[in-house]
């Protein structure tokens, strides 16, 4: 239980952080870009809406800024994180709301797929290191370089373009109207296809790598001789004793690298024009709609931590040493 | 340019005393112990070298790339979305642009960045990894946390949040935001290292010595950490590159300023794709995964040079079957094993 104790705990610090560096960055950065959008927009956003930016950027000069971090914690604590001057006068808690579905089936099922994956294939090259399985790894080198935006530019220029397989953009057939019916799935997956593909063919050599050099260094050790010796067949000792260790460090792994992930996914939703945070991100920063552009960064600081708190979770049943009291 | 000496000798000093951990430098095959003086280990392993090789044409085209560029980069022309030819290498922009000056001046841009951001970032890391695995207790409690919280914290997001609300973005402030949020992998591994090194026989008597605790630390332990900075080095310079090219992209950066992100920036933002112009985004990229590459291999040498289990298994397929080696699990062709010890 400590273990989730300390964990806890060290979740609510960095969400702390995340919230108070979002506060922070406005006030220390150099210009005021938020009160010329709000004079540009008078007369058309309310007081109470103008309010609430002035607290989120800092502009109430008169209140001393512990006064200000107050203000602001309430007013995320009551879900407000002000208005988009994008989609104007639209909250910029709707506009995440619509984009942040989207975001997560796409990214979410890609990554899932990608350390899945990664796992089995690392699982095998390290287990069969020094033959022919060992020269994937120059390959997989090759794609952890490569930005994932720009193995997206090229999957549609190869598949959408040249080919015709895939649309190059958007999440859904546009002539479709959005419901639970089979067409309309089946057009999200025909669109989602591409953009998953690339996001797990780009974070997939990372996984292989990782897996790859941790099963070597596990399988020297005494307790897969042992089990060798005990006559147990190949499948056993390399999925039941060699990968069952060599995974753990991965999963911790996973939860500290998936801020990087996240960003580089992003970056792809961009590309497909996907209608995700990552693009809405991106129509904010060029329109440099501020609100939008810090609400999405706390919620994509939320998501993470979240997916953080599984990964712990599925950390502490895979090694029984984390549970131990004491 | 500099870099590579610096790494070999760095690895020599990591070599010699000798509970350093897992260095294991005389473990090398015996057939390979007889070419040359020991201290070009770290040379003779191919990965590295490529790596080397690598890096070093692209600092020399950061340094000559504006003077060789056969046109300016920015200079329009009536040569509109022309594909490759031998007046333009990589073909034209939709402007007339040559693609190939803009990539060999772009190339100093990334370089820089990637170099200034790597620079301040291994030297927070080291700060902060290298005190917090030192002095332990609750100092070390507060600044692992600090290194977690930026670990987590999405970093790319973050710098975009920053960058984007900035009024003028230039290089040196690219590279300091990209630092700032950079450093923390690096000083997490370096203390994991710090931390097992601290109660090392030869630290404990350079304690009992009376040693400073500065002397301690700059002369018995640093030495002892020179592969994992060198290595922390080059993941933060391929993560600044990264993070640099994927601000360009967005259009969030250094205005007026050719890299090899605004390159394909532009190339996107042109509908490039659409019209099928190829050589507009290709070499760009592959500039960027032959740099990423590089600097990953570099890496893969410093690891195989500081964890011979690894090192051995580096030897391919044909010279372990040379040898009469089937690989099997539980199976590490060290000559004598050096003990695994990176907690």
């Amino acid at each position: 239980m400590r273990f989730f104790l300390r964990r806890f705990a060290f979740y609510a610090i960095t969400f702390w952080a995340a919230v108070t560096i979002n506060f922070l960055i406005p006030r220390l950065l150099p210009g005021d870009p938020v009160s010329a959008l709000i004079a540009m927009n008078q007369g058309r956003i309310s007081t109470d809406a103008i309010e609430a930016l002035r607290t989120l950027f800092g502009l109430d000069q008169d209140v001393s800024l512990w006064q200000q971090y107050v203000d602001y914690w309430a007013l995320l604590l009551r879900g407000e994180l002000g208005i988009s001057f994008t989609y104007f006068p639209t909250p910029v808690t709707e506009v995440i709301q619509q984009a942040l579905p989207w975001t997560i089936g796409l990214v979410g099922i890609a990554t899932i797929l990608s350390f899945t994956i990664g796992m089995l294939i690392g699982t095998g090259i390290g287990w069969r290191r020094g033959t022919w399985a060992d020269s994937l790894l120059p390959i997989s080198t090759f794609f952890s370089s490569v930005p994932y935006f720009w193995l997206a530019l090229i999957a549609i220029s190869v598949f959408s373009v040249t080919l015709g397989w895939f649309p190059a953009s958007g999440s859904y057939d546009r002539s479709l109207v959005p419901t639970w019916s089979w067409e309309f799935i089946g057009s999200v997956i025909y669109y989602g296809f591409l953009p998953a593909m690339t996001i797990v063919i780009s974070s997939i050599a990372g996984w292989i790598l990782g897996m790859r050099n941790m099963m070597v260094t596990v399988s020297s050790e005494d307790y897969v001789t042992v089990a060798q010796a005990k006559g147990l067949s190949e499948r056993a000792v390399m999925f039941g004793y060699a990968a069952r260790n060599a995974v753990l460090p991965q999963v911790s792994s996973f939860a500290l690298s998936l801020g990087f992930i996240v960003g580089g996914t992003l970056v792809m939703e961009i590309v497909f024009s996907y209608q995700g945070i990552g693009y809405f991100l991106f129509t904010a920063v060029a329109a440099k709609d501020y609100p939008l552009m810090q609400g999405i960064f706390l919620v994509i600081t939320l998501a993470v931590l979240f997916a953080n708190i599984v990964a712990d979770f599925v950390y502490g049943v895979l090694d029984p040493r984390t549970r131990q009291e004491g | 340019m500099t870099i590579d000496t610096s790494i070999v000798e760095e690895g020599e000093e990591l070599a010699r005393p000798s509970q350093a951990p897992a260095t294991g430098v005389v473990t090398a095959a015996p057939r390979r112990s007889s070419r040359g003086p020991r201290k070009f280990l770290f040379l003779r392993n191919s990965k590295a070298i490529t790596g080397m090789a690598i890096l070093g044409f692209f600092l020399l085209i950061a340094v000559i790339g504006p003077y060789i560029a056969p046109y300016d980069p920015s200079a329009r022309s009536d040569d509109i979305l022309q594909p490759p030819s031998w007046e333009h290498w990589f073909g034209t922009t939709h402007l007339g642009q040559d693609v190939f000056s803009q990539i060999l001046v772009g190339t100093r841009g990334v370089i820089v960045v990637g170099f200034v951001a790597g620079i301040l970032a291994t030297t927070i890391g080291v700060i902060v990894g290298v005190t917090a695995g030192y002095v332990g207790g609750l100092g070390d409690e507060s600044l692992s946390v600090l290194a977690n919280v930026f670990l987590v914290i999405p970093q790319l997001p973050l710098i975009i949040l920053i960058a984007g609300q900035l009024p003028t973005v230039g290089g040196v402030t690219v590279a300091l935001v990209i630092a700032i949020t950079g450093w923390a992998w690096g000083a997490r591994v370096l203390r994991a290292q710090t931390l097992s090194l601290r109660r090392r026989d030869f630290v404990e008597a350079a304690r009992a010595n009376g040693e400073r605790t500065w002397r301690i630390i700059t002369a018995e332990i640093l030495p002892n950490l020179t592969a994992i900075i060198a290595a922390g080095f080059v993941g933060t310079v391929a993560f600044a590159v990264l993070s640099l090219i994927t601000l360009s992209f967005i259009g969030i950066g250094i205005t007026g300023e050719w890299n090899w992100g605004t390159v394909l920036y532009q190339a996107q933002s042109q509908l490039a794709l659409q019209r099928g112009a190829w050589w507009w985004f290709v070499p760009a990229g592959l500039c960027i995964a032959l740099l990423g590459m590089s600097l990953t291999l570099i890496n893969f040498g410093i690891d195989e040079f500081v964890n011979p289990r690894l090192r051995s298994t580096g030897l391919n397929a044909k010279s372990l079957r040379k040898r009469g080696i089937r690989p099997r699990i539980g199976f590490t062709p060290v000559v004598y094993e050096a003990k695994e010890d990176r907690s």
